[in-house]
């Protein structure tokens, strides 16, 4: 105690032992924080335009995953939030968003993207700052060593193996095939997909017309793909392009002539068009709420969604929301938190069955090993209710196979 | 390459003309007597669908939603000059323009908040589903109607511009409003009329293109831009120039679809730069409105 009268005197090295003292108090509150800090994950996705009924299935899903998650007490304790972003389905916005994300909103890991472009766009981004990215919509590129990082999981089926899934089904020997293709990734990997497996099973191409992506209009196509004479037209695009490509060419009378295939056959597009224009349309999927009856994943999966989205059933990009997410969320589970490379790790042994039966990332690329579904469009007469959309023609089960070897993608082996 | 297949793609380049003709037509109508540049054209041309088809299930006929959406939402759009257009006459050109570019942005809004933003199926009459055998192929008979239907309409339209008194009001109102007034013809009543005919004529272009393309709240944007290059090349306020302009426009992308499929969708800008060009008005326009 001073005494009184003289002014109290505090040496340097008290004063620095104080200043560092309460520094320690001021941090700790956010030490102790950190621990039951929120895990935040990113989800980048084209909420307007024409793939905009997709996207919001996959948000729907993509909450469900987080939902059942929080429900059972976090990750470590820790609650998870989604932040979701619109893309706008343009490449230089998802990037600014993805950037927005990681530096502000300080994201521990990005899951989503709908188009080929677009998850290209991000994964830039996310591979830069060293942040994992689930990405859920189909390209091939992605797991290519060029675009390939540690930090890069593609959750989504790719267009190797869904193309040759729909071929299996469709094509035969000698078989004549035209296509009808959207000019951007999406479209020319598809068709890359279609012609590798066309002659590996001995189809015949008789031409190919590229398509602006999202046109309105496809009949001055058709005339000319109606004098090719196919077998069958394999229609490459997606979103509202796959409906009126599909409704217009039936408009021409197409499917008197040949048959229509296209590589990702849409639940919401089907709907937007009606069950008489797809009918007999055959197409691949990651994902088809019929699957109920040959899986209990896939049972677990609706119910918890119909019970989150007052009885509707769940789509198959919203499929892809849901094992986006859910995947790294369990791989979380076992890093016991957000670290990342312990997060990577976990990522790379995992075994999950979230919606359709087993699956894992390939070690090399980070490809989902999964099951490939065919489905057919039903005939409106052949339908028991409104939501039985689509036959199951094959259920491929998922297997390395499928996909190109490692050594083929540039990566070591 | 086979007479029959040019035939069939100069067939779909009309049909697709024919919409375009359409829409460009309220477009160019709009501007050419009112001065006002309608950028809720397009927002419009997606209502009118939208109305089609929920007037159609309402009577269970296409025929209902085709004859009752235009005069609808041309009722519409009369309201829309009655109480926000009308106040802009006399400013500059921008301000209309900024209004209905506003518009446009709260029509589709109301119609993602009332239907969702889903695309909802538009089936195709009954009596016009299939295929009608040409002789050298088969075409769509619901864009033979189309082609047809915007044929009558145009032939309506011109007979009541050239042979009736009305049309006479509202050609010398688009000439020289002032004098107009002076004679004493209530001119006001004039633009209300024009600006609801030209919304009408968008709503009619929504009707038609539904059963051809799905129906969503977007579908508007890309056809504001079509009906915008088809307008710029005939001469913006030029009727025979949106006719003219529109057919042009839709042969050029499917005869360019034959040969050069990606580029079909860039010819019709390429078009409209040579013209502008070569004859800044327009092909029909009128020398001093250049766009």
């Amino acid at each position: 105690m001073p005494k009184s009268g003289s002014t109290p005197k505090i040496s340097r090295r008290a004063a620095l032992a104080g200043l560092s003292a309460s520094a320690a108090l001021l941090a700790m509150p956010r030490l102790g924080r950190a621990a039951d800090e929120t895990i935040r994950i990113g989800f980048p996705t084209p909420l307007t335009g024409p793939f905009a009924a997709e996207a919001r299935d996959q948000v729907k899903c993509a909450e469900l995953a987080v939902k059942l998650v929080n429900d059972k007490g976090g990750i470590g304790g820790r609650k998870v939030e989604l932040l979701v972003r619109d893309d706008k389905l343009n490449a230089g916005e998802a990037a600014t968003r993805t950037l927005e994300l990681i530096e502000k909103d300080k994201v521990h890991a990005v899951v989503g993207a709908l188009s080929s472009a677009v998850q290209l766009a991000v994964n830039e981004v996310t591979r830069a700052r060293g942040v994992i990215y689930v990405s859920i919509s189909q390209s091939d590129t992605i797991n290519e060593a060029k675009d390939f990082s540690k930090y890069t999981f593609h959750e989504a089926l790719n267009p190797h193996m869904t193309t040759a899934a729909v071929a299996r089904q469709t094509l035969k020997k000698g078989m004549k095939v035209a296509h009808l293709v959207a000019d951007y990734a999406y479209g020319h990997e598809m068709l890359r997909g279609f012609k590798r497996a066309q002659t590996a099973i001995g189809a015949d191409n008789v031409g190919e017309i590229l398509h602006p992506f999202g046109a309105a209009d496809y009949s001055t196509f058709m005339p000319r793909l109606m004098s090719m004479r196919p077998d069958v037209l394999c229609i490459s695009n997606f979103g509202r392009d796959q409906a009126n490509a599909i409704k217009q060419a039936v408009d021409f009378g197409v499917k008197q002539q040949m048959k229509i295939v296209v590589p990702v056959i849409l639940h919401n597009q089907r709907l937007a068009v009606g069950p008489d224009v797809f009918e007999g349309v055959v197409g691949g999927a990651n994902y088809y709420w019929g699957l109920e009856t040959q899986g209990k994943s896939a049972a677990a999966f609706n119910t918890a969604f119909k019970a989150a989205n007052g009885g509707a059933i769940p789509t198959d990009y919203g499929a892809y929301g849901y094992s986006g997410v859910g995947s790294l969320l369990a791989a979380m589970q076992t890093a016991g938190g957000t670290d990342t490379d312990k997060v990577v790790d976990a990522l790379e042994k995992l075994q999950y069955d979230l919606t359709k039966g087993p699956q894992h990332y390939r070690k090399c690329d980070h490809q989902s090993v999964q099951s490939v579904l065919v489905l057919e469009s039903k005939k409106k007469s052949a339908m028991a209710n409104d939501n039985d959309l689509f036959a199951i023609l094959a259920n491929d089960t998922g297997s390395d196979d499928m996909l190109r070897t490692c050594s083929e993608l540039g990566h070591a082996t | 390459m086979d007479l029959s297949l040019i035939i069939m793609q100069l067939l779909s380049g009309i049909a697709l003309g024919a919409v375009l003709v359409i829409t460009a037509l309220g477009l160019t109508i709009v501007f050419g007597m009112l001065g006002v540049v309608n950028f809720a054209h397009g927002a419009l041309f997606m209502i009118g669908a939208y109305a089609g088809l929920y007037l159609a299930s309402l009577t269970g006929s296409f025929w209902w939603g085709l004859l009752l959406a235009p005069v609808l939402i041309g009722a519409f759009g009369m309201l829309i000059e009655f109480v926000l257009i009308r106040r802009l006459y006399g400013r500059s050109i921008d301000d209309p323009l900024l209004l209905t570019f506003g518009l446009s942005y709260i029509l589709v809004e109301a119609v993602r908040i009332v239907f969702g933003s889903d695309g909802i199926p538009f089936p195709t009459p009954p009596q016009l589903i299939g295929v009608l055998d040409l002789g050298v192929g088969f075409f769509p008979r619901y864009r033979l109607f189309v082609i047809a239907l915007v044929a009558v309409v145009l032939v309506v339209l011109w007979l009541a511009l050239e042979k009736t008194r009305i049309g006479l009001i509202v050609r010398a109102g688009a000439r020289d409003p002032t004098i107009m007034q002076v004679l004493g013809v209530d001119i006001g009543r004039v633009w209300l009329a024009i600006f609801g005919l030209g919304v009408g004529l968008a709503a009619l272009g929504g009707v038609l293109a539904g059963p051809m393309r799905s129906v969503n709240p977007e579908m508007g944007s890309l056809v504001l831009a079509e009906a915008f290059v088809v307008t710029v090349i005939g001469g913006l306020g030029s009727i025979v120039g949106a006719v003219v302009a529109g057919l042009m426009v839709g042969i050029s992308i499917s005869l360019v679809a034959l040969f050069a499929p990606e580029m079909a969708t860039i010819v019709m800008f390429a078009l409209m730069a040579v013209v502008l060009l070569i004859r800044p008005e327009g092909l029909f326009g009128v020398r001093g409105r250049t766009a």
